[in-house]
């Protein structure tokens, strides 16, 4: 166990920016999303969730794939460079690291997405535990322990110091770089830490939440459900939930015309979105009521029936916290829990 | 609310409509949603309207004008004005909307709270002008005036536009002079205006839940949402991309902005977009006179409409 | 470049496409060409199997899954039906020997060829374009005759000039011992001497014994009569296998668009048996 006092992070910060790209949790306006490290960001570790998940930095909302060249008709490909240097992303939260885990179900099975799996390899974990769950979070349902982020290195604010643990061999070796601005530490304060934060996440309201007859083998019971259709109608189509979330994974491909050419590009997509589906011979989900429907069959029967039960929602709360007419994926497990208005 | 519970239970039971379209009560105090009811024992059980319903009604009745009899519509003051402008422009169906008129002291916004350090919030009761807030934390409080809409801030008043009846009291909240935003940022320089909108709308995820959520955003089909079109929906590579997309869906809805709020207040990033169309409405009452889209139902545009009078483009020039 | 072995990937990462040429053009019927594509150096891009797609693309213009109907057994190159009827196609169709397109896959399962169909009776049912992803499966058969039992080829269009590689059903395959070809068109056409009618209603007329394997592609309106018209004659849903089309991106089951229960059919189908479809929630 290392620490270091608050007052001496940019200090540390400043360190790791020397030899690595470094992602810190930056407030902007009265917003706070990961961002990258400079010297004038506003760097705030208290915000408990930004606004999007840190998802981004492994899997960018958007991100170049290949420039494609065409010259009289001679086309060329150039791949984009993959991850090749070693980055930081400081700060993030047990949730937010499980939805990593998620993603890495749906991009390392094979065939394995190659910029996914270099930012992976290069990507290095500081997981912060959360000081002050809020109303809105139950990642403890899905197993997570807010005081245990499952990082690299776990840290731990404590009044002016943060507690610094290193848990793997990445974070061995960032501990490493950093051991002049490190000071040994007994584990008394993140002892008293941890026991503080798991007593609250159990009086969190959503604790209890109960994911019974959410599974793979509920497909057609759930799928056939009335509910949904009780459920969906104040649902906007936007896709706040999805992109708030640090496991949507799904994604478009795109071509932005150069000219000469095209930039193929991915960026992040909406299973809420009306042309999700659409192609040339029409659309196999053109009802709100379906689409709905999609995002959370999937994230609670869909992904665990090809994931040996792993749900694909982490319990972060930032749909809870953001859907623009209140809606989201707790509401829809207490619906079915009551069965309806029936 | 007992009242509007009792007055809808009664128009379903005469038959007068077939349906209500209120709020539903959420999990949390803070949280209700909006909702259809078909059958008294739903409304008993979980109808709401209090500080937290926010949300305006208005553009669900564009589908619910297309169900079978009439829908029993909840209208706020300042929602008044969206369903008149989309009478105005063919959206809504009035004979399908049967209209109740409800009081309104001023909405909350629950990030407005919680950006004041409030964290972990369990409960938020009302006591006379004071929010007393529960949380995991301790207990706070909050007077109600502080927690409210930037919409409710800037009121357009208490009196509804058009209703069938109306159940409960209404005040005007407005504290604030509507247009003293977008005259601070008429007095920057061009740099200054750049940059600012630069970082506001650098935040931007292309969720769309502004355009979604907009009673003046009813089109069918969104350019925004064609697949010919290379930004359908989503972000692009180009960040100069959310800024189009803020950009034309300003001035497609300039002349029919009502300035409900709706897109700051749903924005997850907190973006300000009310303030693009504040000043629409602020340039249009400088050059046609003072105009206020869905006051008057049979009004028509002012960028609709062509009189000697109008300004000539060159105004742009002289103006600076 | 680090000497980390996340770059053994690099070149194989099924989102790059590869560069392939256009050696020929048939001209098949009003809206239907079949390209013939090959690598740059010549050969064949990759290697597939029967009923696999592969992502097109005419960069700038927009990009489409199309089954590969050409056999694996043919070493020299790959060939794709392609009907005009969007943006993609109709650009497609305007390509002439030589030019080039971007070509990445090949995506998908297969039609189990090498296990559940070997030593069968065989039934391919296709209808209009749907004989292009079986084209690839037939050919297959025929070049591996020997192990597989008798095959019966019903297929029909709107009209003669609807029936995709006639010249080939014509020549090859009729003229190979042990398969029957049951051609059909819509309506009455002068010139046109067989058989009239939709294929669902050919189907019952022809009487085929139900210890065949059934394979059928085509529009979905034939497809559900086709599976009707199979199970009165005896045939198990066990029995029958299909290709799902749905809208795709990706091609590697991630993108998330032709999701459908815990399937995606660009990774998991397109093939499959209608038993199997049957357990998919009713969205495709």
């Amino acid at each position: 166990m290392k620490k270091i006092a608050k007052s001496n992070l940019s200090a540390l910060f400043a360190k790791i920016n020397e030899t690595k790209d470094l992602y810190v949790p930056v407030k902007n306006g009265e917003q706070v999303n990961f961002a990258a490290y400079s010297e004038e960001a506003e760097v705030d570790l208290t915000a408990l969730k930004t606004v999007k998940s840190p998802k981004d930095a492994f899997f960018p909302q958007s991100e170049n794939l290949y420039t494609c060249f065409n010259e009289q008709g001679k086309i060329s490909i150039t791949p984009e460079e993959l991850q090749d240097k070693d980055f930081v992303v400081f700060g993030m939260k047990a949730c937010d690291i499980k939805g990593i885990e998620v993603l890495d179900k749906v991009f390392l099975s094979e065939p394995v997405d190659s910029f996914y799996a270099a930012r992976r390899q290069h990507g290095i974990i500081v997981g912060l535990a959360c000081d002050k769950p809020e109303e809105s979070c139950f990642c403890t349902v899905f197993g997570i322990n807010p005081a245990e982020p499952t990082a690299d290195v776990a840290v731990y604010d404590d009044e002016d110091f943060l507690y610094w643990n290193a848990l793997t061999e990445k974070g061995n070796a960032l501990t490493e770089t950093l051991c002049d601005l490190l000071e040994d530490a007994d584990n008394t304060a993140v002892e008293n830490k941890k026991k503080e934060i798991t007593a609250i996440a159990e009086k969190l309201p959503y604790a209890n939440l109960s994911l019974e007859g959410w599974n793979g083998d509920a497909l057609t019971e759930k799928f056939d459900s009335p509910i949904w259709e009780e459920l969906y109608k104040p649902c906007l189509a936007c896709g706040t939930c999805t992109f708030s979330c640090p496991t949507c994974q799904c994604y478009d491909i795109k071509d932005y015309n150069t000219g000469n050419g095209i930039k193929r590009y991915r960026c992040w997509d909406s299973c809420m979105y009306s042309d999700f589906t659409m192609m040339a011979h029409g659309n196999n989900r053109t009802s709100q009521m379906q689409r709905f429907r999609q995002r959370f069959m999937h994230k609670l029967v869909y992904f665990p029936a090809n994931n040996d039960g792993m749900y694909s929602c982490v319990g972060c709360g930032r749909c809870v916290d953001k859907c623009p007419q209140n809606l989201n994926i707790v509401k829809v497990i207490k619906a079915f829990e009551k069965g309806g208005k029936a | 609310m007992q009242k509007i519970v009792e007055r809808a239970k009664e128009l379903l039971a005469d038959g007068t409509v077939n349906r209500v379209l209120g709020w539903k009560k959420g999990d949390m105090c803070f949280n209700p949603e909006p909702a259809f009811f078909e059958t008294a024992e739903d409304l008993d059980e979980n109808f709401v309207y209090g500080g937290f319903c926010g949300a305006n009604l208005s553009k669900y009745m564009i589908d619910a004008s297309k169900l079978e009899g009439k829908t029993l519509v909840l209208l706020k003051p300042c929602d008044t004005y969206s369903f008149n402008q989309l009478i105005n422009e063919h959206r809504v169906d009035r004979e399908k909307a049967y209209i109740i008129g409800v009081g309104c002291k001023g909405k909350l916004n629950i990030e407005t709270i919680k950006q004041s350090g409030v964290k972990g919030i369990l409960n938020i009761t009302e006591n006379g002008d004071m929010l007393n807030i529960e949380t995991l934390y301790g207990n706070t409080e909050m007077k109600y005036s502080d927690a409210l809409l930037e919409r409710c801030h800037v009121c357009k008043g208490k009196e509804h536009k058009i209703y069938d009846e109306l159940i409960g009291e209404s005040q005007d909240t407005s504290d604030r002079e509507r247009f003293a935003e977008v005259e601070k940022i008429e007095k920057m320089s061009p740099e200054e205006k750049f940059a600012f909108f630069q970082k506001e709308l650098s935040k931007c995820i292309r969720c769309n839940a502004c355009r979604n959520v907009c009673p003046a955003c009813s089109c069918r089909k969104c350019v925004f949402d064609s697949t010919k079109f290379d930004s359908s929906q989503k972000a692009n590579t180009d960040s100069f991309e959310e800024k189009m997309f803020h950009i034309i869906r300003a001035f497609h809805v300039a002349g029919r902005c009502t300035d409900c709020g709706e897109c700051s207040r749903v924005c997850p990033q907190g973006i300000p977009l009310h303030l693009f169309n504040r000043k629409f409405i602020k340039d249009i009452n400088e050059f046609y006179g003072e105009y206020q889209a869905g006051a008057d139902v049979d009004a028509k545009g002012p960028l609709t409409e062509y009189t000697f009078g109008d300004c000539e483009p060159s105004i742009v020039k002289e103006r600076g | 470049m680090c000497d980390c072995d996340c770059h053994k990937n690099y070149n194989l990462d099924t989102l790059i496409p590869l560069v392939g040429v256009i050696t020929d053009i048939k001209e098949q019927t009003p809206d239907v060409k079949t390209f013939r594509v090959n690598a740059l150096e010549g050969g064949k891009l990759f290697e597939h199997k029967p009923g696999q797609c592969a992502m097109l693309c005419a960069p700038g213009v927009s990009e489409g899954m199309f089954s590969i109907t050409s056999s694996p057994t043919n070493k020299e190159y790959q060939e794709f039906s392609i009907k005009r009827c969007g943006q993609l196609t109709e650009y497609l169709h305007s390509l002439k020997v030589g030019d080039q397109i971007t070509v990445r896959g090949p995506y998908g399962n297969n039609f189990p060829v090498d296990t559940e169909l070997k030593g069968k009776n065989l039934l391919f049912i296709a209808g209009g374009i749907g004989l292009a992803p079986l084209r690839s499966v037939i050919n297959y058969v025929i070049d591996n005759r020997q192990d597989y039992g008798t095959v019966d080829i019903l297929y029909g269009s709107r009209s003669a000039d609807d029936l995709v590689g006639l010249d080939e059903i014509q020549n090859v395959w009729m003229n190979t011992p042990g398969i029957n070809v049951h051609l059909t068109i819509d309506r009455e056409q002068e010139g046109w001497d067989g058989h009239v009618g939709f294929v669902p209603s050919y189907l019952r007329e022809l009487e085929f014994s139900n210890d065949k394997t059934v394979l059928v592609c085509g529009p979905p309106i034939m497809i559900k009569f086709v599976l009707q018209g199979l199970q009165e004659m005896g045939f198990t849903k066990e029995q029958v296998y299909t290709t799902l089309e749905l809208r795709m991106k990706c091609g590697v089951g991630k993108c998330g668009r032709c999701n459908i229960g815990s399937k995606y059919v660009c990774k998991d189908g397109p093939v499959f048996r209608f038993d199997e479809i049957d357990e998919l929630p009713n969205e495709y």
